[in-house]
């Protein structure tokens, strides 16, 4: 096991969930590779993210539009903004060929909003390229382990 | 002796609680009301069980509910479509737990009793200690009735009410130009967002012929899409109209021009479809076709509400299944054009990702809207939920009456069906 890689993708991923749950979104936008994807997809087992439908499936622009759609004010379901607090932990790495490693991670976020605390917990992996000085994100997945239920509004970046 | 205790003692008569415009806000708040509508309207009437595409196979199924009731929608062997409630007939326990699926058989997880897929019973294991006091042929899993229109399947418990064709009366049409989207390939069910909101049903329903909250609630929605879309979707105050098709249902036209989508296929490809059409052209599919497609790749121009449960709406079908008076499920399920090339179909997916579900741009914030609705409810018992706009400008048209396009015509159509039922 190499252990420098799994710090590495590690201090990646908590710096990337400690940006998102403090709001600094310019920040975490930069994350991405320039056709990075972001995934949550409803059926546990699918493999077809592109022909089949998912809860986001978003490019740059549409995280541009949902980043805009959470700090705007112009929409109800995330004013009051809704608080989070991400836990990642169980850090694997599942392949890395030099340029790209890609890592699975457990997470658990809790929710604050009004007076309703909620409680998803996923499997994350993370498709990230070798770039100067770190990584940026190619892909991540993100797999709600109860995708297949019935969900209430997320009105923030699982 | 069954019978000496009502199932449900309302303390007030329901027609007293719906007027020509304004509604009685315990219709939100009152579990009795609620056992009543279950009762009297959803275990007494029509209600949207599937779409054909969605069991498409001999041994396709899908399980949903009618009301609170569960219920499997399934193809047998012949093809023909059977809706069972999902309950062994030997000591009452489910016989299908997946939401979809392929089967040649339904079978108790519990000691064992196999039914066929048209229901009837088939095995017992161990039958030797009934002796002769079973008789398979009169312990099925209860099948109900079952009609279709335009590919919609709709079930009942009452054999004695009147065919769906004459309930849907003149809504029919409509179903057939919301089908039109499926670009000639027909229309596919591929998926749906399944969400729930603490609320009472019938705000829901109410929501699917509200033009009225389109700018204030999906602001950040509007502002997320192109001038062209957000110029279309601009359609308070628009030419539209909100029209009340009898037995509740009611039709909320927004964008006129899209009512027939096989119309007008010679007129300019809109600027936000001409990579997609141009993908199309790349793939060799004649022009025509190509114009149809990208003319019906962003659905229909109308909200179309089917008492009780489903609305064809715009680019998709919307089901709500009561949970609780106050909890409702909603499902948006998606619509792909079955065959049809995938560019296309995956236009429509990231569409309806863009608006619907629990991250979409649009349903969080209704569904924040109706949450607030059910709160407020429980303030002022004795208050009114008024729903008079359109009111003065409402007119007798051919098929019911109609009104300007942010009319709470089709609400009010809805109380109006839903004091008939209840009065019964």
């Amino acid at each position: 096991m190499n252990l420098q890689v799994l710090q590495e993708v590690t201090a990646f991923i908590w710096q990337e969930g400690d940006m998102l749950d403090h709001g600094e979104y310019d920040a975490w936008l930069a994350l991405w590779a320039e056709k990075g994807t972001y995934i949550i997809p409803i059926d546990p087992n699918e493999e077809d993210f592109d022909n089949t439908l998912n809860y986001a499936y978003d490019d740059a622009h549409m995280r541009q539009k949902r980043v805009q759609r959470l700090i705007g004010g112009e929409s109800i379901s995330t004013s009051p903004r809704p608080r989070t607090v991400r836990t990642l932990s169980r850090f694997r790495v599942l392949a890395d060929d030099g340029s790209r490693v890609t890592v699975r991670c457990a997470q658990n976020l809790r929710e604050f909003r009004k007076d309703v605390l909620k409680h998803y917990s996923a499997d994350i992996v993370y498709d990230l390229v070798r770039s100067e000085g770190g990584f940026s994100i190619e892909r991540k997945l993100v797999r709600l382990i109860n995708s297949d239920d019935a969900l209430a509004g997320i009105g923030y970046i699982l | 002796m069954n019978n000496l205790i009502e199932a449900v003692n309302l303390e007030c008569d329901p027609a007293d609680l719906v007027q020509a415009d304004r509604v009685h806000t315990s219709l939100y708040t009152d579990p009795k009301l609620f056992d009543a509508e279950m009762e009297k309207i959803f275990y007494s009437t029509w209600v949207w069980v599937a779409h054909v595409s969605e069991i498409p196979d001999a041994g396709s199924y899908k399980s949903t509910f009618i009301g609170k009731q569960p219920v499997i929608v399934v193809r047998d062997r012949k093809k023909a479509v059977h809706v069972l409630l999902n309950r062994c007939r030997h000591r009452g326990a489910t016989v299908c737990e997946h939401k979809k699926g392929k089967t040649n058989s339904f079978v108790c997880p519990y000691h064992g009793w196999g039914y066929a897929l048209d229901g009837s019973l088939r095995g017992i294991p161990h039958p030797d200690s009934y002796g002769d006091c079973l008789d398979k042929s009169e312990l099925p899993l209860v099948s109900l009735r079952v009609e279709e229109y335009a590919g919609m399947l709709f079930a009942t418990f009452k054999d004695d009410i009147e065919p769906l064709v004459d309930f849907l009366g003149p809504a029919k049409k409509w179903m057939d130009l919301f089908m039109k989207q499926g670009a000639g390939y027909g229309i596919k069910v591929p998926g749906e967002h399944r969400f729930r909101f603490p609320g009472n049903w019938k705000i829901q329903l109410e929501n699917t012929t509200d033009a009225y909250h389109f700018p204030l609630v999906h602001k950040s929605f509007l502002h997320s899409v192109d001038q062209q879309t957000m110029d279309m979707l601009d359609f308070v105050g628009g030419s539209g109209y909100v029209e009340d098709l009898g037995n509740g249902h009611s039709v909320m036209v927004m964008i006129p021009d899209l009512v027939d989508l096989e119309a007008n296929l010679d007129a300019p490809i809109p600027t936000r479809f001409e990579e997609l059409a141009q993908e199309l052209r790349d793939e060799g599919i004649e022009d025509m076709q190509v114009r149809r497609i990208v003319r019906a790749v962003g659905g229909s121009g109308f909200n179309l509400n089917l008492f009780p449960n489903v609305a064809c709406s715009m680019a998709f079908f919307r089901v709500l299944q009561p949970i609780s008076v106050n909890e409702t499920e909603i499902h948006h399920s998606v619509i792909t054009m079955d065959g049809g090339p995938a560019a296309a179909n995956r236009y429509r997916l990231r569409l309806h990702e863009h608006f619907q579900g629990p991250m979409g741009f649009g349903t969080p914030d209704d569904s924040e809207a109706w949450e607030r609705v059910q709160k407020g409810a429980s303030a002022g018992e004795d208050l009114w939920i008024m729903l008079n706009r359109g009111l003065p400008g409402e007119k007798p048209s051919e098929d019911g009456l109609v009104s300007d396009v942010s009319a709470e015509t089709g609400m009010r159509a809805a109380y109006q069906q839903w004091k008939k039922m209840m009065s019964v």
